[in-house]
């Protein structure tokens, strides 16, 4: 059984479709990425799964709970990160965890709630208001409030988003360990070391899902040739570059420029003659999931509303 | 695991807001504060049986009839001869500037009619642009002015008593006699600060999770609608019964309000009031999506129940349909309760269809909002 399979998954606001025939399945222990542009439907999707949000159109199952009829138990085992902190800034970081440990009729609540602080590393700042913690610390609680209660699947909703290198790293850590236990974890991100962390990735725009696998089968899959130019006086040759026939992207990486484009033949023409230089270089390159990203982004209007 | 309902649950989201309301100090404080500063401010300023109103006299003789006539009006207590007029036209002056609210005009020819026995008359103009503060100056005036004339006459002693039952008009408040209108304000004022803050309160119940941002996690956590809804609505019984002890407390010391009835009587009422105020600021907030919404709702709602009620202006004064409207407002019905028992020693064989009202409204408020409840975040 697949822990979350959706069909079509539709959601209109208004006139507005943010979310069009979402098609998805994720596996159990599986840890799948979620991403796309700022206002491409994620938040709303996640919303759809944990039954916050009545789809239009679509059904489905999460956890082998029907989406339309069953989300009371669904609510009850998944555990739910909300993008924007949402937990009690007036209390404080022990009381918000008594609060949810008693919701979720954990017991004894004591315990379960010294155990989260000592594994968060809280211990000492357990009657520290919550709203006076740090964005890192914050999404740390949520994280650890929502896996008090032990939900079979995860769905965090950037969950990452303002933190530090190191505290991601720690975070990410934490999730596959929680996926080695058999967790099941949709995460939404915009970060691509993140979305290289997942088992597998789906990329939403617009409200459609564009792609789906792991990142190398989406990189394969997205038919793109990278060529990596090295040598002097690159801004000028990317000036000379942009709007060649083939070249679809051109971006600077530190001191050599990677130039994306999707007809390979078309593209080797455009390049032949900066390649002809005596001092530059040319070189066949590895297309990354970045490269593939914008692409995709260049290749729809813009989401925000 | 019971999906609809669980004690456990309950104690958790009630826990939870006994905290943030001890934290929210400012609010806190308002809730105490608020009633109390009201109770003083409303007890001793409002009063529909104004005394020692300014009045203009004309008079154009000086003779012993209408001495005795003026000093007798100024013995009532209404009146306060602040202008003597020396004609008509300054007089009527005074009255349109509003720097008087009544002139009496005693005729030169008073003292002969009298005397001839030949209807002697005196005319009283009383501005009327707010009726209710001149009706307690004018209905006691024709026995006073009667009674004046007896008392100067006094020889004839029983032309006078034929005269007096002429001439008296009984005047008669029954339960308030001395007309004392606090007596009647300060019990009404109970149930107008117990709406105010109990409806304001509770209507932000839910937007202010919503504007928060909490809500969302609320949701996706097992609570279910009528355990949000009580742990929402519970905790303002509390702040309601120490509004109502400090209410019933300053009543007694700064107004000596008598204090008839049953108590235990009247705390019961005032918990069905209560109840049904803080669900129905519950429902307000099941509709409103802003806090500010909220308080649009809840003003909407407060002025006609102010006026409506019988709070502002006798109940029985108005028109019809406007006594059918009152009846939807709790306040109404409470205004009933509390008067009758604390001024009139009520049982509750009185006011069993009052308290049936406000029982009706608790389920009501209760089953609207749980109806209205929005699961989801649609
Ligand atoms: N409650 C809502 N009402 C109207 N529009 C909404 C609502 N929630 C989201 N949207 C719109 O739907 C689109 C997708 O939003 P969202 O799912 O939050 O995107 P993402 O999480 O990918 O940034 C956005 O354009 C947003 O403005
Ligand atoms: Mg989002």
């Amino acid at each position: 059984m697949n822990a979350i399979e959706v069909h079509n998954l539709v959601k209109r606001f208004g006139t507005k479709t943010v979310v069009d025939h979402v098609t998805m399945s994720v596996a159990e222990g599986e840890i799948v990425g979620f991403l796309g542009p700022n206002g491409s439907g994620k938040t709303t999707t996640i919303r759809i799964m944990c039954g916050l949000l009545t789809p239009d159109e679509g059904d489905g199952q999460v956890l082998g709970y029907d989406l339309l009829t069953d989300s009371l138990k669904i609510k009850r085992e998944v555990g739910y990160m909300t993008q924007k902190f949402s937990f009690y800034e007036d209390l404080t970081i022990g009381e918000n965890l008594e609060f949810v440990a008693r919701l979720y009729q954990l017991q004894p609540v004591e315990e379960h709630v010294a155990r989260t602080l000592e594994e968060l590393g809280l211990t000492t700042r357990r009657d520290q208001l919550a709203g006076t913690l740090s964005g890192g610390w914050k999404q740390r609680l949520a994280l650890a409030a929502c896996i008090m209660h032990k939900p079979k699947l995860l769905l965090l909703d950037e969950p990452t988003a303002g933190v530090d290198p190191k505290a991601r790293r720690e975070f990410w850590d934490e999730i596959h360990r929680l996926a080695r236990d058999g967790l099941t974890v949709l995460v939404s991100t915009h970060y691509m070391d993140e979305a290289e962390r997942c088992h597998r990735i789906s990329y939403i725009s617009y409200g459609k899902l564009l792609a789906t696998g792991t990142v190398d089968e989406v990189i394969a899959n997205a038919g793109l040739s990278t060529f990596v130019v090295s040598g002097p006086r690159l801004n000028e040759v990317a000036a000379a570059l942009e709007g060649k026939p083939g070249v679809e992207q051109v971006a600077p990486f530190g001191t050599t420029l990677h130039v994306v484009g999707s007809d390979r033949k078309l593209l080797e023409a455009s390049l032949k003659e900066i390649k002809a230089r005596k001092d530059t270089k040319v070189e066949p390159g590895e297309t990354s999931l970045e490269d593939v990203f914008i692409q995709f982004m260049a290749g729809s209007k813009d989401n925000m509303a | 695991m019971n999906a609809v309902f669980s004690f456990a649950r309950l104690g958790a989201l009630l826990m939870k807001e006994f905290i943030q309301m001890r934290r929210d100090r400012i609010t806190f404080a308002m809730m105490l504060g608020v009633p109390l500063m009201q109770l003083v401010l409303f007890g001793f300023a409002i009063n529909s049986d104004p005394k020692s109103l300014p009045a203009a006299l004309v008079a154009t003789s000086n003779d012993q009839y209408t001495r005795a006539m003026v000093s007798a009006l100024q013995m009532t207590d209404y009146y306060r001869f602040d202008y003597v007029a020396q004609s008509a036209e300054e007089a009527e002056e005074l009255m349109a500037k509003g720097a008087v609210s009544f002139v009496v005009t005693i005729p030169s020819d008073f003292a002969r009619r009298v005397e001839r026995r030949d209807s002697p008359q005196i005319l009283i103009e009383a501005d009327a642009t707010d009726p209710s503060a001149a009706s307690g100056a004018v209905s006691t005036l024709s026995t006073v002015a009667s009674q004046a004339l007896l008392r100067e006459q006094g020889m004839q002693a029983e032309a006078a008593e034929t005269a007096k039952t002429q001439l008296q008009v009984v005047v008669h408040k029954r339960y308030n006699p001395e007309g004392i209108s606090q007596y009647n304000i300060v019990p009404g004022l109970l149930g107008v600060i117990l709406q105010m803050t109990m409806v304001m309160m509770t209507s932000m119940a839910l937007t202010r999770e919503t504007e928060r941002g909490t809500m969302e996690n609320l949701l996706a956590m097992p609570a279910s609608p009528a355990e949000i809804m009580l742990g929402k609505v519970l905790p303002f019984l509390v702040v309601g019964a120490v509004q109502v002890a400090v209410v019933l407390v300053a009543a007694k010391l700064l107004f000596a309000i008598p204090f008839i009835g049953s108590l235990s009587l009247l705390l019961s009422a005032v918990l069905v009031f209560v109840l049904s105020l803080v669900l129905l600021g519950y429902t307000i907030s099941t509709m409103a999506r802003t806090q500010m919404q909220a308080m649009q709702l809840t003003f909407f709602f407060f002025l006609p129940s102010l006026l409506l009620s019988g709070f502002m202006f006798p109940y029985r004064g108005m028109p019809d349909w406007a006594q059918v409207l009152g009846e939807i407002f709790p306040l109404t019905h409470f205004l009933r309760i509390v008067r009758a028992v604390m001024l009139k020693g009520a049982d509750f064989q009185a006011i069993a269809g009052e308290v049936s009202a406000l029982v009706l409204f608790v389920f009501l408020f209760a089953g609207l909002a749980l109806f209205r409840f929005r699961r989801t975040l649609d």
